[in-house]
């Protein structure tokens, strides 16, 4: 059908939103509460649009199209409109923009740019509201909320979690953890989808920042940083390259310039972990052991495991996740060898993923006082440390990570999207199992955004069931299944975030499925290119079992690679 | 059997529409929603405590604390606005260190708003355990306070 906006003629499909149709013409209307994939909420009607016969203005969002509709986007009156919202939005908003987490990247603070707003209109009671800090990974300023429920509907609808919710009513509303008390004592998981979508600053990561230069300013310190997969594919977003384009060479050149003594690559322990993994996996379907066995690389999942289905822990690989594997490694084998103190070896690591800097604080992760990991900053801190520092990312020369562990095989750099931990394994099972590496590299039915995929693989002799998801919605559904009886499954894949830790809770605000879907792109591309695509094949994993480890699953192994998870009561 | 289990059995195979309806009957039974039931209730009905949370304290109707031994219930309908209730309210909230909705530490006093006791001739007007008390100003409120106090203690 036809509808006209602005007086042109544009195409709309019968059954859409008038805001759908405006998107595929190129044309835009503001919107706060709108979520690409989710049910129109309606509430903040800041994309209210003139409809010719219509008394009211008309919320672009939540309304369908209908032939031959007249639409004004951006008539005096809708104009008018969206002003006054934006107006009544600030008037209890606090001042506060230049100390704000989300200076020059807020989306009221653009709106209100955007709208010429250059003083208070009206002056609404502030609200006294406590910045909450209590959990181990994410912070909430209240008093920054404007209201719009994107971070309520995230977490209940797409991660099934519902650790927030609005308290209260009217002007009094608040969103927050059940009785209004803190993260800590609620049932967040930290994957950070919530501050993915917060428009403001009320919803953010607990930096790691200052920690981080704090100890590679002291002499004494040796500081080590590793790069999880999906940032070298996501950072180049942030200098104007386009999505998906990978400059890990050119990271760990910042990386160094930025002070860090050693640069080492997470894809390295990825592989390391798919030797773990993969031979758990076969060692559980040879011996009897719990099937499907899940994968534990994702601490949001783990965390929301332990809450929800503490009865089903036995499901969980007993790996610890690739950035706790190295960090492991790097303390317990690779500072001996250097001849360095443990205690003084600083551990970082660079992640797309907030829920890492609270598996870093598990107890679990932290032998004899020294954690395995000190510091976990996202790829947001990590672009703040670059511009502080003023590095000119473009300019720099592409430098190679570190021996013996910024060697990888392009499986471990799959570890990035959804799919790619199980297309790892499936490479390095085939292998262990049939003493041969596949003919086939590609999985191509676990590729791909979806949030769940499933497929059978023949391994030699075997007939496997494996299973793919990504947000923990998904993954509920999954494990509920398994709960009651599905028995053809022997191995899941769980990424906390949908879409893989390349859209986690950690990576670039404002990206668009697009964007994630370049990302993916991006490590495909890099797999394709090879030279190694396998982890068996990674010749310093090789090395390290050699040198120190033994055997996959060895006592080694098990002291410093493995971890097992314990039932969690949290208000739920 | 607890008060609970007694009150969820009445609603067998309850969904979240019947949230409220359990809400209430919780209030009735225990004079206000527990953090504990809360969460029952939440797990009864398979809704995140958040959420639980969330839909009792949109309504007025619940309260979160034990009332007082005295319920302070002050008229904010509109001939108790016109003469002044909201003076009388915020005083009451300065003497006692509540909010409405709250109760005193000792457990003596909670306030609660209403909307209109029906008395608008006695503006602005509170109710104290079904006894009215009209034509208040802020400052009688402290003789009324400390008779309360005295008649409390005469009878501890």
């Amino acid at each position: 059908m036809q509808i006209e906006v602005n007086n042109r003629p544009i195409e709309a499909q019968a059954g859409e939103t008038i805001l759908a149709a405006l998107k595929r013409a190129g044309l835009s209307v503001p919107t706060l509460c709108h979520m690409e994939g989710l049910l129109p909420s309606g509430a903040c009607r800041i994309c209210a649009v003139e409809v010719e016969g219509q008394r009211s203005l008309i919320p672009a969002c939540s309304y369908p199209v209908a032939d031959g509709m007249k639409i004004l986007t951006h008539s005096a009156r809708a104009v008018a409109a969206r002003r006054t919202i934006i107006e009544l939005l600030l008037s209890n908003h606090p001042d506060d923009c230049l100390y704000c987490v989300r200076n020059n990247n807020c989306q009221l603070q653009t709106l209100a740019a955007e709208h010429g707003i250059a003083q208070r209109r009206f002056s609404g009671l502030k609200s006294d509201h406590t910045i909450d800090i209590s959990g181990p990974a994410l912070g909430r300023d209240p008093a920054k909320c404007i209201l719009c429920g994107k971070c309520v509907r995230e977490c209940e609808e797409v991660q099934s979690v519902a650790a927030i919710d609005f308290i209260g009513r009217g002007s009094k509303t608040r969103v927050g953890p059940a009785f209004n008390e803190g993260l800590n004592l609620s049932s967040c998981i930290l994957c950070g989808q919530c501050v993915m979508v917060c428009p403001t600053g009320a919803l953010f990561e607990q930096s790691h920042v200052k920690q981080v230069m704090a100890a590679i300013q002291d002499p004494e310190m040796t500081v080590v940083i590793q790069h999880a997969p999906a940032v070298s594919v996501t950072l180049a977003e942030a200098f104007g390259l386009p999505a998906g384009q990978d400059i890990a060479g050119t990271l760990t050149a910042a990386l160094r310039r930025l002070g860090f003594d050693y640069v080492f690559d997470t894809s390295f322990s990825a592989d390391l972990t798919i030797m773990e993994e993969a031979s758990e996996l076969v060692q559980r379907l040879t011996s009897g052991g719990t099937l499907p066995m899940m994968t534990s690389c994702s601490p949001g999942w783990i965390k929301f495991m332990e809450e929800f289905y503490p009865d089903m822990l036995g499901h969980l690989s007993t790996c610890k996740s690739p950035q706790q594997m190295l960090g492991a490694v790097i303390k317990g084998y690779w500072a001996v060898k250097q001849g360095l103190d443990p205690s003084k070896v600083y551990s970082v690591s660079v992640m797309p993923c907030t829920a890492k800097k609270f598996e870093a604080s598990r107890p679990e992760m932290v032998h004899d006082g020294i954690a395995d990991i000190d510091a976990v900053l996202t790829t947001r801190e990590l672009v703040q440390l670059i511009r502080m520092h003023g590095l000119d990312v473009l300019a720099l020369q592409a430098e190679d990570a570190d021996r013996p562990f910024g060697e990888r095989s392009t499986a471990g750099k799959l570890f990035g999207g959804t799919g790619g931990v199980m297309e790892a394994a499936v490479r390095t099972a085939c292998f262990l199992v049939t003493g041969q590496d596949p003919e086939v590299m590609e999985v191509e039915a676990v590729r791909g955004l979806a949030g769940v995929k499933e497929t059978r693989v023949k391994v030699g002799g075997l007939d496997l069931g494996l299973a793919v998801v990504s947000g923990l919605g998904n993954a509920r559904a999954l494990v509920e299944q398994v709960r009651q009886g599905r028995k053809d499954l022997h191995f899941i894949e769980v990424m906390t975030c949908p879409g893989g830790c390349i859209a986690g809770g950690g990576q670039l605000l404002g990206v668009d499925l697009a964007g994630v879907q370049r990302r993916l792109a991006g490590l495909y591309a890099i797999d394709a290119e090879g030279p190694i695509r396998m982890s068996h094949h990674n010749e310093a994993v090789a090395e390290l079992y050699r040198e120190f480890l033994g055997q996959p699953l060895s006592e080694r192994s098990h002291h410093l690679l493995h971890t097992h998870y314990h039932r969690r009561d949290v208000v739920r | 059997m607890t008060d609970l289990q007694f009150i969820f059995q009445r609603y067998p195979g309850a969904k979240r529409d019947a949230l409220i309806p359990i809400l209430q009957e919780v209030q009735d039974v225990q004079g206000y929603l527990s953090r504990d039931s809360v969460i029952a209730v939440g797990q009864y009905l398979g809704l995140p405590a958040s959420k639980v949370y969330g839909v009792a304290t949109f309504y007025n109707q619940f309260r979160f604390q034990p009332l007082g031994r005295y319920n302070i219930q002050v008229c904010r309908g509109t001939a108790c606005h016109v003469k002044g209730s909201l003076g009388v309210l915020e005083s009451l909230k300065r003497s006692l260190g509540i909010d409405a909705g709250q109760t005193t530490r000792d457990g003596l006093f909670s306030i609660e708003v209403v909307a209109c006791l029906g008395a608008c001739g006695l503006a602005p007007v509170l109710c104290i355990n079904g006894e009215f008390h009209g034509n208040l100003k802020p400052e009688s409120l402290g003789k009324l306070l400390s008779t309360l106090r005295k008649e409390a203690a005469a009878n501890a």
